[in-house]
């Protein structure tokens, strides 16, 4: 019998994992984390596709398997068309009387470049079609499993092995694309982001996007010790960090209206998440300044969305 | 009783995924395939057939959808041509070295650029060695027929491959044609169910496309080979077999009064109907010319076709597209499997019928000819095309 839990909390967690132990994730890798809780809370009723990256090349090598749910890895871009004939399949079978009547939760996976990159097409298809599935982001904000090349996820100023801090380079020009944005811009009920530096509130939104009919988008935020060039007792840490000075906020939107989730008082300045990751190391003062002024003025834009549009 | 009713070659194939009870749908309109997606679509609003219609935002997607609905057991259906296939190529691939049942119908297509919408196989060529059975249909009743087959030799356990169906855009897809449409209960004896055994499922774990290290690569392509060679002796069933139930009969590779020509013409596609007229005309002028079809491109049919062309002197191979610096594709591969033989025809290839261009009953016999004078003189040129302005 699966253990039912209503709400995720302290000694309120499963204890069984249908991720087995015994993957290839570096040490202290936050992506490692927030897949075993989030496939905590997703629990055994779950058919999962997951798209190429560090997830499932850790979890996958022939011919041995760290599933215990159902799951299917196909291409690097494909994943949301993949888990849209898996949930309109099944579906069409159970009407049909082909297969017993079961309720599964479907749900795609995937990393910050299969997401906000190559496969965000199909990503937006899939969402606009309405099919019935959660989108799990792990966001370590570059490609990570073929050697830290920057995506569109990449934050200004860090250094990545195709957008290096040079001479007259500070590395990352651009400023980091909003999917939960461009998610909820497709007016679906359910969007939100969560951090592993918030292990429960993760668990519960990943609970309730699966649970959400029609297209739910949780964008999770996973440090990377290795492309991050941080200590491997750090990831929780940042996850945290990222929250307490507005760099990555947690929030929900549903059908367009918005809530916080973690609303600290004042936000601890950006320096002190940035110091401990060497992808930040060559920034100047200046540079500093002006990332804080970026955050400043991104965390000023979402309280006025939460305000003029409240979540109930 | 079946019934001969009049329908366009799209219809006729929208009409066999609705009698084979197709579960799921998932494709993106192209030019010349447009009317398969568009009757299907309107055959599930109607309700006359209880299907999933997923409308993709690419052929990409439709193949991947197609991927995750085959994974979970449905009856899986997808159309294409050209442009589409070439976008749905990488997933094309994992289909089959999945072992994916999926369906496909090709409305075979030219490839941009100059951006074509009309009918060649240059689109067949670009996926020839991506592990799908193949096979050309020639007219209506056949574009119906083997639709309906390619369900059953899918989705059988001991083949579990795509296939995928051709037919010549326009030429052949926008044909309207007498055809005989069976009776449900006929398609029914020859469609069993789609039972698949290792269907996702949360009851039954299962894991599907696990990555492989070098050290098992080799193993998994060699056995997914051997898989592939083994489904040929199960397309010769499953015909014969359609056979019985609807009295039609197919081949892997088809003869039209060859029995004694010195010369045989070989053609895949509904370009062979023309084909036909042209061996009637020219038998009528006392010569000695017969025509080879390929109907199954892959697997590709060795044996068969080395029986078919063994006692002419000359074999000129027709091909609708060119391998860019190689020559025309069908007709290497064709040399490639009579290499070997001790008794065999000198073989000439002619390429023709690019990007929609018409081929008359006239071409075809300078086709014949001029393949005899390079048979026995040879060509300057690699590859000869017919027709071609300077
Ligand atoms: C079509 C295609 N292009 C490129 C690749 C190579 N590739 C595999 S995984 C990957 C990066 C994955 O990055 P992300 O999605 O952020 O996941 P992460 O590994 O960081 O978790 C790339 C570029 C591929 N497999 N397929
Ligand atoms: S590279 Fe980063 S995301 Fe990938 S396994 Fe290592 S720590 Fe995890
Ligand atoms: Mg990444």
């Amino acid at each position: 019998m699966e253990e039912q839990v209503i709400k995720f909390g302290k000694n309120m967690v499963p204890v069984a994992d249908t991720l087995a132990p015994g993957h290839s994730f570096c040490i202290g890798c936050g992506e490692a984390l927030a897949l075993k809780l989030a496939c905590k809370a997703l629990g055994e009723n779950v058919i999962i596709s997951m798209a190429t990256g560090c997830a499932e090349i850790c979890t996958s090598p022939l011919p041995v398997t760290s599933w215990r749910v159902p799951w299917i890895h196909t291409l690097f871009e494909n994943n949301s068309a993949v888990i849209s004939g898996v949930e309109a399949g099944s579906k069409i079978l159970m009407a049909k009387g082909k297969k017993p009547q079961k309720e599964i939760k479907y749900v795609a996976m995937g990393g910050d470049g299969a997401t906000s990159d190559i496969g965000l097409q199909a990503l937006s298809g899939a969402m606009e079609r309405g099919h019935d599935f959660l989108y799990l982001c792990w966001d370590n904000e570059a490609y990570m499993n073929t050697g830290i090349q920057r995506s569109s996820a990449t934050p200004y100023g860090a250094s990545t092995t195709t957008a290096p801090a040079g001479k007259i380079s500070i590395g990352q020009k651009t400023k980091k694309k909003n999917m939960v944005e461009i998610a909820a811009a497709h007016d679906i009920p359910y969007a939100a982001t969560a951090s592993i530096g918030y292990p429960f509130d993760l668990m519960n939104k990943v609970k309730k996007g699966a649970e959400t009919k029609g297209p739910a988008y949780v964008h999770v935020f996973v440090p990377c010790p290795t492309g991050w060039r941080h200590a491997s007792d750090m990831a929780v840490e940042l996850g945290r960090l990222a929250v307490e000075t507005g760099v990555f906020p947690l929030y929900e939107v549903e059908h367009g209206r918005y809530k916080m989730n973690v609303s600290p008082s004042t936000l601890k300045p950006v320096e002190e998440y940035l110091k401990p990751q060497g992808r930040f190391r060559h920034l100047p003062e200046e540079e500093i300044k002006k990332i804080q002024e970026m955050v400043n003025e991104e965390y000023e834009r979402l309280k006025a969305k939460v305000a003029a549009f409240p979540l109930a | 009783m079946s019934k001969r009713v009049g329908l366009e070659a799209s219809y006729a194939v929208a009409e066999a995924v609705r009698m084979a009870d197709v579960d799921l749908i998932a494709a993106y309109p192209i030019t010349p395939q447009t009317h398969i997606p568009e009757r299907l679509a309107e055959i599930v609003a109607n309700g006359e057939l209880d299907a999933a219609y997923i409308p993709v935002e690419s052929e990409h997607s439709a193949m991947s959808a197609c991927l995750g609905s085959a994974a979970v057991g449905a009856r899986t259906f997808t159309t294409t041509a050209g442009q589409g296939l070439e976008l749905m190529h990488e997933v094309v691939y994992v289909a089959s070295s999945m072992r994916y049942p999926i369906v496909m119908a090709v409305c075979n297509r030219a490839l941009s650029a100059p951006l074509s919408v009309w009918g060649d196989h240059s689109d067949v060529m670009a996926v020839r060695d991506v592990g799908w059975i193949q096979v050309f249909c020639e007219n209506n009743q056949e574009a119906f027929d083997l639709m309906l087959w390619a369900f059953r030799v899918a989705e059988d356990p001991r083949v579990l491959f795509p296939v995928m169906v051709h037919l010549d855009g326009f030429t052949l897809s926008h044909v309207t044609e007498p055809l005989w449409l069976p009776e449900q209960e006929e398609v029914d004896k020859f469609l069993p169910a789609f039972k698949y055994q290792f269907a996702l499922d949360p009851d039954k774990p299962m894991t599907h496309g696990a990555f492989g290290i070098p050290d098992i690569y080799s193993e998994a392509k060699k056995a997914q080979e051997v898989a592939f060679l083994n489904s040929k002796e199960i397309i010769l069933q499953s015909w014969k077999e359609f056979a019985d139930v609807f009295g039609r009969s197919y081949a892997p590779v088809e003869s039209y009064k060859a029995d004694g020509a010195k010369t045989l013409l070989l053609t895949m596609g509904s370009f062979s109907e023309t084909a036909k007229i042209v061996i009637d005309e020219m038998q009528a002028k006392g010569e000695s010319v017969g025509l080879v079809r390929l109907r199954l491109w892959r697997p590709f049919p060795y044996e068969e076709l080395r029986q078919a062309v063994k006692s002419a002197e000359t074999l000129v191979v027709f091909d609708r597209a060119v391998s860019s610096g190689m020559g025309g594709p069908v007709c290497s591969e064709v040399k490639a499997a009579l290499f070997s033989e001790a008794v065999k025809p000198k073989v000439a290839g002619i390429v023709g019928g690019l990007g929609g261009r018409d081929m008359s009953v006239k071409d075809f016999e300078r086709v014949i000819n001029r393949g005899k004078e390079i048979a026995k003189s040879g060509s300057g040129e690699i590859i000869e095309t017919v027709g071609i302005r300077g």
